[in-house]
């Protein structure tokens, strides 16, 4: 199979210390569910950026599509952008508005100047978002100002922002990370089905080691903005997960055993 | 270490206030300011006004003039100060770091925007009596460079601190600039940009009695007249106008802004 997306010798410096990532490799096939693990600050956030450039990458190339993200136009980039979908940890939703306007927003990449500043939307596009708003159990509360929501179904708005793209592909950032495990579990099982039945790619960055083993068909390991585990869930070992953490971490990580075993 | 540290603390503060009493003090002795005598002519400027500073009955005959001369005041401060932020809402959209073009514009039009804002709104009536002469058009212009320069200020940060999530998440679907700004920037923004909007005319009202005074016109110059005519009766009826006007215009911009937030 093809992959969707290959990110060859990708390097990421902020200013002229900080080398936030430095020669990441890796590539991602249709529907397959990814997830990105690391310490706080190991370019996690930064790699997921990069993809679709709201941060460029230093050096390197990123094909998306058969097309090498890091060469394209303004416009053009804009047009990869509506094939991404992407949610956020803090959700980044607009919080005046309500559900249905903000799960709108998602149309907006293909919108023109006018009909985008004035969100001027067709029946279609709308019972589109109710549609997708029901699957994600959110009927009842379409035209409820989003800050009324709680944590877990502001997420789903996100979700929904980022399905109504109708994406190639979806970029998480630790979208579980200011949610208790309840609405975690809701999220995940989601994301996953998302990748299962509508066979849309999904990257995931997470910080719990277990949630990522559990649900990713393979997870990629990074520790100082560089890869140093790719491979299945089954394949990692207390060395990996010691190499991706530090050693200091070896007594924190749990029972190494047990997350396999459910 | 500890000690150290908690000793370090106590000789900082015991520092400042030590500081703090020496400024006072020269500053008293530079200006010969007489500590006790200042206190004591404070009964007597409060007997003097008791005695001679209140409305009168002959005095309300000059209400009409002074409530038309108070709304012509009310009227320029609210026009000076909208127009200010239909200005300031431009420049904020340019100078805040999230919704910027590029850095080249955004430094520019947070130049300007602190150029107007640090001269004070009576500089700007002095410079402006120059082209205007003593007309209500200079306070018109003071107070609509001051509030524009403080409103681009305040708009910046509010953009700032409520849209950087929803921004981002509106580019990362491609949307385009003015979708993100009319989708995302101002629907967040709005309720707190009419907050500044309501305070700066508050504030307005405030300063053009004041800057009545320098350029000639409106309530302030009303005051005045009265004042330096000895008819102290008026000009303290001019005073209450003045009073209850703001406390109207505060009531109703806090009901506004109770109604918004």
């Amino acid at each position: 199979m093809t992959p969707l997306l290959e990110v060859n010798h990708v390097s990421k410096q902020f200013g002229n210390e900080t080398k936030a990532l430095s020669d990441v490799n890796f590539s991602v096939s249709e529907g397959e569910f990814v997830s990105i693990i690391g310490p706080s600050g190991a370019g996690k956030s930064t790699l997921l950026r990069c993809i679709n450039r709201m941060i460029d990458a230093s050096n390197g190339e990123i094909i998306f599509d058969n097309m090498n993200v890091m060469n394209l136009k303004k416009k053009e980039l804009k047009m990869v952008r509506t094939k991404i979908g992407m949610i956020f940890q803090h959700y980044n939703l607009v919080n005046r508005l309500s559900v249905i306007e903000n799960t709108l927003h998602g149309n907006l990449g293909k919108k023109s100047t006018i009909a985008g500043a004035l969100g001027l939307y067709n029946q279609e596009e709308k019972e589109q978002a109710v549609k997708i708003l029901s699957t994600l159990g959110l009927v009842e509360h379409i035209y409820k100002r989003a800050d009324q929501l709680s944590g877990g179904q502001k997420q789903r708005v996100g979700i929904a922002r980022a399905l109504i793209q109708n994406p190639r592909m979806m970029l998480c950032d630790e979208p579980i990370a200011s949610l208790d495990p309840n609405s975690a579990k809701v999220i995940m099982d989601h994301l996953r089905n998302i990748s299962t039945t509508m066979g849309i790619t999904v990257l995931v960055n997470l910080h719990q080691v277990d949630v990522a083993l559990k649900y990713s068909d393979r997870v990629i390991g990074i520790n100082h903005g560089q890869v140093v585990f790719n491979g299945t869930p089954k394949d990692i070992t207390k060395d990996d997960i010691q190499r991706i953490y530090g050693s200091e971490a070896e007594d924190l990580i749990f029972d190494i055993g047990g997350i396999h075993a459910s | 270490m500890q000690a150290d540290f908690f000793a370090k603390k106590r000789r900082n503060s015991i520092g400042f206030f030590a500081i703090l009493a020496a400024i006072t003090v020269g500053a008293i002795i530079i200006t010969e300011y007489d500590i006790v005598k200042g206190f004591e002519s404070l009964p007597r400027a409060v007997t003097w006004a008791l005695g001679n500073f209140y409305p009168t009955q002959e005095s309300l005959v000059k209400l009409p003039d002074i409530l038309s001369s108070l709304i012509e005041t009310l009227l320029v401060s609210i026009a000076a100060t909208s127009i200010g932020a239909v200005f300031a809402l431009f420049f904020a959209l340019m100078g805040s770091n999230t919704t910027r073009v590029n850095a080249f514009f955004g430094s520019i039009s947070r130049a300007i925007a602190t150029l107007f804002r640090n001269i004070d709104v009576a500089a700007w009536a002095l410079i402006l009596l120059f082209s205007f002469g003593q007309s209500s058009l200079t306070g018109y212009f003071a107070l609509f460079f001051g509030s524009f320069g403080f409103l681009t200020r305040a708009f910046v940060e509010t953009i700032d601190e409520v849209s950087g999530g929803s921004v981002e998440a509106l580019r990362a679907t491609g949307a385009n600039y003015a979708s993100i700004i009319f989708q995302s920037v101002i629907p967040s923004s709005v309720p707190q940009m009419l907050s500044w909007v309501l305070f700066m005319i508050e504030t307005n009202i405030r300063s053009a009695t004041l800057i009545g005074l320098l350029t000639g016109s409106g309530i302030g110059f009303t005051f005045n007249l009265y004042y330096k005519s000895l008819n102290y009766d008026i000009a303290s009826l001019v005073v209450v106008t003045i009073i209850i006007s703001i406390l109207l215009i505060e009531s109703i911009s806090n009901y506004v802004r109770r109604v918004i937030l």
